[in-house]
């Protein structure tokens, strides 16, 4: 599908396109389309959180909205912005990194897409049905059980639909990742990317179970009468902790690993130097995974555990920076002796190096026990997961859109810009949150809706919404660089980075079936081998044939609504029995769908090898 | 493997892995019965329930590897990545359960 033929196609045409594709670079758009609207929302949400505590005895906000505010910035930027926005650069890149022509499951790739958004907009819809959750992001039991109104209901059906998306999302790149990679590309070759998506995937596929089992039993303790949390009735509120963090522990890493991973493929790019220790790179990262599972608890020092429990997590926790810091030395060992371009994505991995490292640090600060019992709850802890989340995460997502632009629209975001725009958000990112470790220290308790003057806070609150507006005017200029190089729309080549990876061997706009041959991987960065002892162009790997196409579909679109509805349906059977008939077409839609789709034979079709040469002809 | 190669030497090769393959899966079947009869006798038998419980739980999981390495053939080539998998989705939920019962529900 060349972007040609698309301008010349109604609005109606392009957005039917959309609704029903299963193509995996499409599916790269709607989710960055997805993610990118939840992370302006989560932004609009901090920033009421700033304004409310730029001076002391604010008030801006009530403190009912402030703790609807705060947890739905807590839980719209985990769930809905930061994922989605990693899964939008995993579809986008990861097929093409591997010399695949799509994912395994094309339809359960849109479905996963499908689930998110409905899920997104399910819990989004509290806001204006009486309330949003306000429990904080994670919920904690006696206080998400007692909270009156729909909102936590909203926060646990919502969760509970999107991480359905989210698990078949792992799935899908699981199985791509081990079934579909092109000749040669042994696991020992794949791209870091490409690694740590795999790793990511595992990760979801073993944490987000126990994130659905407690999902499940919040909402049946509060809709359905169950008793799992009720301390009195015989339940344990200490469950709901321990299922949150089994689950949120690894959930950081499920987002830290593909910024990682981001990183590993710009550092090398703009070093023109092969990644300087790959094979401890792909041991630190299944280390990183196979820790990030036991060290759950170390969110939990001071429920009481006892202080065995708590000395070994506080171990484990603390063998966690082993393996991140071989990957900081290996990312630094890159560059050295390389011939470094500053361009905006390695400006980008260049802040993301000591700010990573200052989160890190301060990670290790908290895994002492026994120091931990001060910096609970305080904003030394805000300060610490903002370094790690925004210095990691944010930092890699904005690296990877400038830097797989190219490959996704064909056209380059505007370089001066990016350059401005990483400045300011970069200053205002450390202004922000830097200040913030000291406010903790202090004494200053995270979540409260307000504080004291003459405390000695009154100042660094100043200071810290002073940098929040500024990472608030670095995200409107990355919004504004982007609506500025579409309208310009000037296209560039396909390789415009001079790029080490298979993805930067197809032609641009990318055809629709990635590949009009497999290509033949001879070694680690794929197309810089070619480039240095072949011609540039990667050698097929199987003669020209007819490829095979999936249709375009509407049914995971149907079956998401269906359980969107249904979901609402259950949530307000509570106040009266006829909702239940929501909740049954809800369920009507979503299985006769699942249905309709198990009996009607869906084979797709084929694209034949002399219409592909006629589409190639112009583009190579 | 049903592909007729013309060649009585792969055949001989097919037929011998084929044997092989079915003894196997007979010894596992008959042992898997003899394990059941076991568990059954167990109980029935009135032995201490600190005996047979355990005893019973370690019949199960030899039941299990052998339910999965030779009647879904993970003991073949190639599944060394459903293996993986399964480990560690094992190691996962034998941390969790090790956790709970020590440190909530002990």
């Amino acid at each position: 599908m060349s972007t040609h033929a698309a301008e010349k196609r109604s609005f109606g045409a392009v957005l039917w396109d959309y609704l029903t594709t299963v193509d995996h670079k499409k599916i790269a758009v709607l989710y960055l389309i997805g993610g990118g609207f939840f992370f302006v929302l989560g932004g609009l949400e901090a920033m009421l959180i700033r304004i409310q505590l730029i001076s002391p005895d604010n008030e801006f906000i009530s403190a009912q909205f402030y703790n609807e505010v705060m947890t739905m910035h807590g839980t719209t930027m985990i769930f809905l912005a930061a994922m989605p926005l990693l899964f939008a650069l995993m579809n986008a890149v990861v097929p093409l990194q591997i010399g695949a022509r799509d994912v395994a499951f094309p339809f359960i790739n849109a479905l996963g897409f499908w689930l998110f958004a409905f899920g997104g907009i399910l819990l989004n819809l509290s806001w204006f049905l009486g309330g949003a959750p306000d429990a904080g992001w994670t919920a904690y039991a006696p206080l998400s059980i007692l909270s009156p109104h729909h909102g936590i209901d909203f926060y646990a059906v919502g969760l509970q639909i999107s991480g359905f998306g989210t698990l078949m999302a792992g799935i899908n790149f699981l199985v791509t990742i081990i079934n579909m990679r092109a000749p040669g590309m042994t696991y020992m070759r794949m791209p870091l990317f490409t690694w740590t998506t795999f790793v990511a995937s595992v990760l979801i596929l073993f944490a987000f179970p126990p994130l659905t089992v407690g999902l499940f039993e919040m909402i049946f303790d509060r809709l359905f009468g169950a008793n799992f949390f009720k301390p009195e009735m015989g339940g344990n509120v200490i469950i709901w902790e321990h299922l949150f963090w089994i689950f949120g522990h690894p959930e950081v890493y499920i987002l830290v690993l593909p910024a990682f991973g981001i990183f590993s493929e710009i550092i090398p790019t703009f070093s023109k130097k092969r990644l300087f220790g790959y094979s401890s790179m792909v041991f630190a990262t299944v280390l990183i995974a196979f820790l990030g599972f036991m060290v759950w608890a170390h969110h939990m020092f001071t429920v009481g555990l006892g202080p065995i429990a708590n000395s070994i997590f506080a171990v484990a926790t603390m063998a966690i920076a082993v393996p991140t810091g071989i990957k900081i030395f290996n990312w630094l060992l890159t560059m050295w002796g390389g011939n470094i371009r500053i361009t905006t994505p390695m400006l980008y991995a260049l802040g993301f190096i000591p700010s990573f490292t200052v989160g890190g640090m301060t990670g290790v600060m908290l895994a002492a026990a026994a120091a931990d019992l001060q910096y609970h709850d305080s904003y030394f802890v805000v300060a610490h997961f903002h370094y790690v989340i925004v210095g990691g995460v944010v930092l890699g997502v904005l690296a990877g859109l400038t830097y797989w632009w190219p490959r996704m629209f064909g056209t380059m975001l505007d370089e001066k810009l990016g350059k401005w725009t990483f400045w300011i958000f970069f200053i205002g990112f450390h202004l922000t949150f830097f200040i913030q470790h000291f406010l903790g220290l202090m004494g200053m308790p995270r979540r409260y809706w307000k504080f004291l003057p003459n405390q000695g806070l009154d100042l660094g609150n100043l200071i810290s919404t002073i940098g929040a507006v500024l990472m608030a005017v670095g995200a409107v200029m990355f919004v504004w660089n982007i609506i500025k190089t579409t309208v310009k729309g000037e296209k560039v080549s396909h390789d415009p980075w001079d790029g080490r990876t298979l993805e930067w061997a197809v032609p641009s706009p990318t055809p629709e079936y990635n590949f009009k041959q497999t290509p033949l991987v001879r070694g680690l960065d794929p197309l810089w081998v070619e480039k240095m002892e072949g011609n540039g162009k990667m050698i097929p790997a199987e003669p020209l044939g007819d490829i095979h196409m999936p249709n375009s579909s509407f049914l995971p679109f149907m079956m998401s609504l269906g359980l969107f509805i249904a979901g609402i349906g259950v949530i307000y059977q509570v106040d009266h029995k006829a909702w239940w008939i929501v909740a049954a077409i809800g369920f009507i839609i979503t299985f006769g769908t699942m249905f309709l789709r198990s009996i009607k034979d869906d084979l797709g079709y084929h694209i034949h090898k002399e219409d592909l040469e006629d589409e190639g002809a112009g583009v190579k | 493997m049903s592909k007729n190669t013309n060649s009585t030497h792969t055949d001989a090769f097919y037929k011998e892995k084929h044997k092989e393959e079915m003894k196997y899966q007979v010894i596992t079947f008959a042992m898997m019965i003899i394990f059941t009869i076991i568990a059954f006798g167990l109980v029935a038998g009135g032995f201490s329930k600190y005996f047979t419980i355990p005893v019973i739980l370690v019949l199960a999981a030899v039941q299990f590897l052998f339910q999965l390495y030779y009647f879904m053939h993970m003991n073949q080539k190639g599944h060394e990545m459903p293996a993986l998998m399964i480990y560690s989705g094992v190691f996962a939920a034998i941390l969790t359960i090790l956790a709970l019962t020590t440190i909530v529900w002990w």
